[in-house]
């Protein structure tokens, strides 16, 4: 199994990319990656486009080593991924839909992101051109006797964001769930090329809201990265505390959601209380509750509050008092169990095979972090375990958001005791650039790792920035967990993998 | 699970209190909104919410709402699965091309009388996410939209007191004509 830098040494190496190294490769290199990912060997990061080429970020989990390879697709097209590793499926349908390049050979030539509602096609290709008349979407068939459709959404009955599942059952059981997302597609990428450093960071922390702090600083490592900048002490740390609370307020959230959604409303309750007191916490030492444009390239906008460092230990100190009752309730009580328990299976090999991140990965045996893996500063400095599972239902999913949550609370108090003193800002040398530069990042957020890639070009401007939410890798998987469940089951092991609508759709 | 039940039995609630008003913002919004929701709409405001394309920020808030803390629905005010049972159409987002026909037919499915709360910076006027090729705009380019709550997100008690605004302005609308 030749190693994955070989095939970066193959290809015309980008000096001016960090801090993994990229290539421009030839299209049989490319394929020799394909059939590196379709074998298992590599796991793909992440796939992406520009006008004239595609770039592929590739992990090989064995070694830890990352890369990118680069193929410049001057006829528009470049030879399918997908077709042999089918979690690039979905990533080359956005690729075609908005740079208008062609997967050869690719299954599915379905479009993705474009409903026919843009008034242009290929938005951010090299020629956008005008919209076919009739747009028209058709569904994966299944076929049997008594088998009826139930289509669901964008508008769905609760508070939550807008995606179409079409459900085909037989009585209760699901036979096959499609999704079809994309109605949250703003152009987030679009809005990116030739924005100001700035604005680039506040739409980084707008692309889902409820992991600002995670995506803030996977754009903020990858600009810096590009910039060649070190970042003072005390902000790295600062941004591991915003971090590792931005997941205890999430993962608080998501227990209590998965609860509810299985009728237990007790949990939820106390749950939202847990999540309350988080976010009013983040409010007063961090000045928002979500924490939002506080990472910014270079460090941060604000230093903590002077009472910050207290108020957050009295917060872990409550949790550690209230939380382990709640996780004795979640465990003792049967009728939970039994909703949870061997629902919404994702097997191992299905995990390891999308490189599915976070929650999602590790309760189906992936033992993948981005803050384990890369151990990206702060992290190496910090003790902290990584809890994995083989079960790959709802309740592993939960479990390791417990575990998660035991840790991050350790890792709040560590950081707090070692916290460093100074500046939390160092300002980026824009000067003399003279030439484009990137810079890449993989930033753990609390639903999976969070891929940022961005150019800068010589006026400092963002030439092209694409960032990969985690639930590109997770949400095929649900199509795949829900089958042979329940129709009724369907809210509950959505809400256990809770991907997002607006991180995938850009 | 008795053990929890019975503490929380116990244990003083940590909804925060209701009247005397001017204690907190909270406490100040509960009294008001029980006066003019019992005049205008029997106590009672049912909300049916729309993401048009917000980043979810706004949705955390708006669940924030049901938490113990604030406990919307003591106030008469809860949110409805259906838009036949609403009142009141609250939207976040700016409204993307990809969810303009589905707000526009939920605005629709809405029986009248009806309102419009946009939340949001994005839903006044696409906020951060304007001009693209992708948006619409803000929420009034699609629906007509009776109240503004500003905000990156809003807090819930931002969104609670935007609430509480609506039910005044139709009072004095109701009242004028």
């Amino acid at each position: 199994m030749p190693a994955l830098i070989d095939v970066i040494l193959e290809g015309r190496r980008v000096d001016a990319h960090r801090p993994w190294p990229r290539a421009v490769v030839d299209a049989e290199v490319w394929r020799f990656a394909v059939d590196q990912l379709a074998e298992g060997h590599w796991s793909l990061l992440a796939l992406w486009g520009e006008t004239a080429a595609v770039h592929m970020a590739l992990l090989d989990e064995g070694v830890g080593d990352i890369g990118v390879v680069s193929l410049e697709c001057p006829d528009n097209k470049f030879p399918s991924v997908g077709q042999r590793h089918p979690p690039a499926i979905r990533l080359e349908r956005a690729i075609r839909d908005l740079f208008g390049l062609e997967p050869e050979g690719a299954t599915d030539t379905r479009p993705w992101l474009d409903h026919g509602h843009w008034g242009l096609r290929y938005p951010l290709g090299s020629k956008p051109t005008v919209p076919a008349e009739n747009f028209s979407y058709d569904f994966l068939t299944a076929e049997g006797e008594s088998l009826h459709q139930i289509p669901v959404g964008p508008v769905h009955a609760g508070t939550i964001e807008p995606g179409h599942f079409r459900f085909t059952a037989t009585g209760e059981t699901v036979v096959r769930l499609e999704e079809r997302l994309g109605y949250t597609h703003k152009g987030i990428e679009g809005l990116m090329t030739g924005a100001s450093l700035d604005r680039a960071t506040k739409l980084a922390g707008r692309t889902s809201g409820d992991s600002t702090v995670a995506y803030a600083l996977a754009f903020a490592r990858a600009v810096e990265a590009a910039f060649g900048v070190e970042v003072p002490q005390r902000a790295i740390w600062l941004r591991a505390l915003m971090a590792e609370v931005e997941r205890l307020a999430n993962h608080f959230g998501d227990i209590g959601g998965i609860c509810n959604d299985a009728a237990f409303a007790l949990m939820h309750a106390h749950c939202g209380i847990l999540r309350e007191l988080v976010l009013r916490t983040a409010d007063s030492a961090f000045g928002h509750r979500l924490m939002m444009d506080r990472v910014i390239p270079g460090g941060l906008a604000t230093d903590i509050a002077m009472d910050g460092a207290d108020q957050l230990r009295v917060l872990v100190e409550k949790i550690r008092h209230r939380f382990p009752a709640l996780v004795t309730l979640y465990d003792n009580t049967t009728s939970l169990q039994d909703r949870t328990v061997g629902t919404g299976i994702v097997t191992p090999a299905l995990a390891r095979k999308f490189a599915a991140g976070g929650y999602v990965g590790r309760a189906s045996g992936r033992l993948f972090d981005a803050r384990r893996a890369l151990g990206y500063a702060p992290y190496g400095e910090l003790t902290f375990e990584v809890p994995v599972r083989e079960e790959g239902d709802v309740d592993a999913r939960v479990w390791i958001r417990i575990h998660e949550i035991e840790q991050s609370l350790s890792m709040v108090e560590q950081i707090l005791d070692r916290l460093p003193g100074g500046a939390v800002y160092t300002a980026l040398n824009t000067k003399g650039l003279g030439t484009a530069r990137e810079g890449m990042a993989l930033v753990e957020g609390f639903r999976g790792d969070i891929l940022a890639w961005v150019r800068i070009g010589e006026d400092n401007k963002v030439a092209r920035c694409h960032l990969r939410d985690p639930s590109w890798l997770q949400w095929p998987l649900i199509e795949a967990a829900i089958e042979d469940n329940i129709v009724a089951d369907f809210p509950l092991c959505n809400k256990s993998f809770n991907c997002s609508y607006s991180g995938h759709d850009l | 699970m008795r053990k929890i039940l019975l503490e929380c039995l116990i244990q003083p609630p940590v909804t925060e209190p209701a009247p005397p008003a001017d204690e907190s913002a909270l406490a100040e919004l509960a009294g008001q909104v029980d006066t003019a929701a019992r005049g205008r709409l029997g106590r009672s405001l049912a909300i049916r919410h729309v993401d048009a394309g917000s980043c979810n920020g706004c949705e955390l808030e708006i669940h924030a709402l049901n938490n113990s803390f604030y406990d919307i629905e003591r106030f008469g005010i809860r949110f409805v699965a259906s838009p036949r049972h609403a009142d009141v159409l609250l939207v976040t987002g700016p409204v993307t091309k990809n969810m303009r026909e589905a707000l526009a037919r939920t605005y629709d499915a809405i029986p009248n009388p009806k309102w419009v709360v946009a939340v949001g910076g994005c839903a006044l006027d696409g906020g951060c996410f304007a001009g693209s090729y992708a948006v619409v705009g803000g929420v009034s380019e699609v629906v007509p939209v009776d109240l503004h709550i500003p905000g990156c997100p809003p807090s819930p008690t931002d969104i609670l007191k935007g609430l509480l605004a609506l039910l005044q302005h139709l009072t004095t609308k109701m009242g004028a004509s």
